[in-house]
């Protein structure tokens, strides 16, 4: 998908009738394209070639690159800074923002900061707590959660005013996404708090890692029983596993994973079980797609973001369609 | 008290008749604390609210109780103090991701909200981030005064 009114890189596109934001990704899924993202984690460094380097990795096999935000409460470059670096070339970044490291005046600064600098997108998060991180000692600070940050954000881009009334003279044009994790308990209600996001100003949903298809299918059956299908772009979250013990101890440690027992199996049975982790990831991707509702897959690959591309590529997805990167138009023309 | 509380959410309908009985009561006192004096009677509300809620319901006093909401389950117990809840990090056993040893507090509200009449209602509209300035006030005061000056306008 290559639009007529491609701007030179680091500059924004012409905003559409309906839609919000100037950035690639909404006009990708609004168009109806199957979308993916991905996520950089940033380095733990000053220098700006390495927040490159890693973007790289992704070029024609993402839509869009998430930049974390002290992810697993561990300390790295900030999400605004990274993400202010990727719109300088003209990738289209999601700059994650977490409730947990600060309060709601340095996050609508953020949130203006990230706008002015060219980020079109934005994702809500609570944030992992403190305790998961390098920095257990640290003050979780928590002022908002993830839907009343929704609620300030699209606030600001709608009415142009902060929390506190005062106006803005120029308010941000954010597509808004949030999280979700459709495969921890209460499941029965997790389509219900999808909904709250919704109704908080969410426009996409990221979704955790999804291994589950079965208990996946219950929550977008739910979601349609709320009406929310195809009212809020959908991208549930895959990754790739290295080995069957990783897949365990990621079950066992890292907070909302869920890994049925039977896909540890699978790993565990077969030879090369990094080709193995890589095809479930390929197959979950093949059965997301065909799924109503879904518009896209968010593609986790921490400290395996090179497979990402091959995984996309052999999964047949994009459908020959290949995403904005640098050199993309220059080769065509 | 982590075994009262959780006591307290699986009567969260009594509770909850219990809360709004009282607030009726106190609402039809009005004029009486108006005399009084609401900030007079600020400090004396606040201790009670600090032992009967903290009692049953692990009160954190953040001054805008929204227990009737949260199906009974104080969402200050949240260690992400989270509003909207619950997170992602929910365990599979319905346990915090931050403590372990806690049923998650949100897992609690929803179960608690069924148990309301028309509680699963009020659980789905979301919940305005906190006013920090209310923290350690008394929360019934600031509904009898809501309630009092909606009733006039």
């Amino acid at each position: 998908m290559k639009f007529t009114d491609e701007p030179a890189p680091g500059n924004p596109l012409p905003i559409l009738p309906g839609h919000v934001s100037p950035g690639r990704l909404e006009r990708v899924l609004r168009a109806g394209g199957f979308v993916v993202t991905s996520e950089l984690a940033p380095p733990d460094s000053a220098d700006a070639e390495e927040v490159f380097k890693r973007a790289r990795v992704f070029d024609g096999y993402v839509d869009a690159i998430n930049a974390t935000d002290g992810s697993g409460a561990n300390c790295h470059m900030s999400s605004v800074a990274v993400c202010a670096l990727l719109v300088r070339i003209g990738y289209a970044p999601i700059m994650q923002i977490s409730c947990r490291d600060k309060n709601r005046i340095a996050i609508q600064g953020d949130i203006l900061g990230g706008a002015a600098m060219g980020v079109c997108n934005m994702l809500a998060l609570s944030g992992d707590g403190v305790q998961a991180g390098d920095h257990p000692q640290a003050k979780p600070v928590f002022d908002l959660d993830s839907v009343s940050l929704l609620n300030i954000a699209t606030t600001m881009r709608d009415l142009s005013h902060f929390q506190s009334g005062r106006k803005l003279t120029a308010a941000p044009k954010v597509f808004f996404g949030a999280a979700e994790n459709p495969c921890v308990p209460p499941l029965e209600h997790r389509a219900h708090r999808l909904a709250k996001k919704v109704a908080a100003g969410a426009q996409f949903i990221q979704t955790q890692y999804v291994y589950d298809m079965d208990m996946f299918k219950q929550f977008l059956r739910h979601v349609e029983d709320l009406g929310l299908l195809n009212k809020v772009f959908l991208l549930p979250g895959v990754g790739p596993f290295k080995t069957a013990k990783g897949a365990e101890w990621m079950r066992n440690n890292v907070p909302g994973m869920h890994v049925p027992d039977a896909l540890i199996k699978r790993l565990s049975g077969a030879q090369d079980q990094a080709a193995e982790g890589r095809q479930i990831c390929i197959d979950l991707m093949q059965q997301m797609a065909e799924l109503p509702g879904v518009h896209g897959v968010h593609v986790m690959a921490y400290r395996q973001e090179e497979s990402v591309a091959e995984m996309v590529d052999r999964s047949g997805v994009l459908k020959g369609r290949t995403p904005w990167y640098p050199s993309r138009d220059h080769q065509a023309a | 008290m982590y075994l009262v509380r959780l006591w307290s959410i699986r009567r969260a309908g009594f509770w909850n008749r219990f809360y709004t009985s009282l607030e009726n009561a106190l609402v039809a006192c009005a004029p009486v604390l108006r005399w009084i004096g609401y900030e007079r009677l600020e400090r004396p509300f606040a201790f009670l609210e600090r032992h009967i809620k903290g009692l049953l319901f692990d009160c954190q006093m953040c001054g805008q109780c929204v227990l009737s909401s949260t199906g009974m389950s104080c969402p200050m117990n949240c260690p992400k103090n989270i509003r909207n809840g619950p997170c992602g990090g929910v365990r599979a056993n319905g346990h915090c991701e931050v403590k372990p040893e806690m049923r998650c507090v949100w897992v609690e509200a929803w179960s608690g909200a069924g148990r309301i009449k028309g509680g699963l209602d009020k659980i789905r509209v979301v919940q305005a981030p906190v006013d920090r300035r209310l923290e350690g006030r008394s929360s019934w005061l600031k509904v009898v005064r809501e309630r009092t000056a909606e009733a006039k306008s």
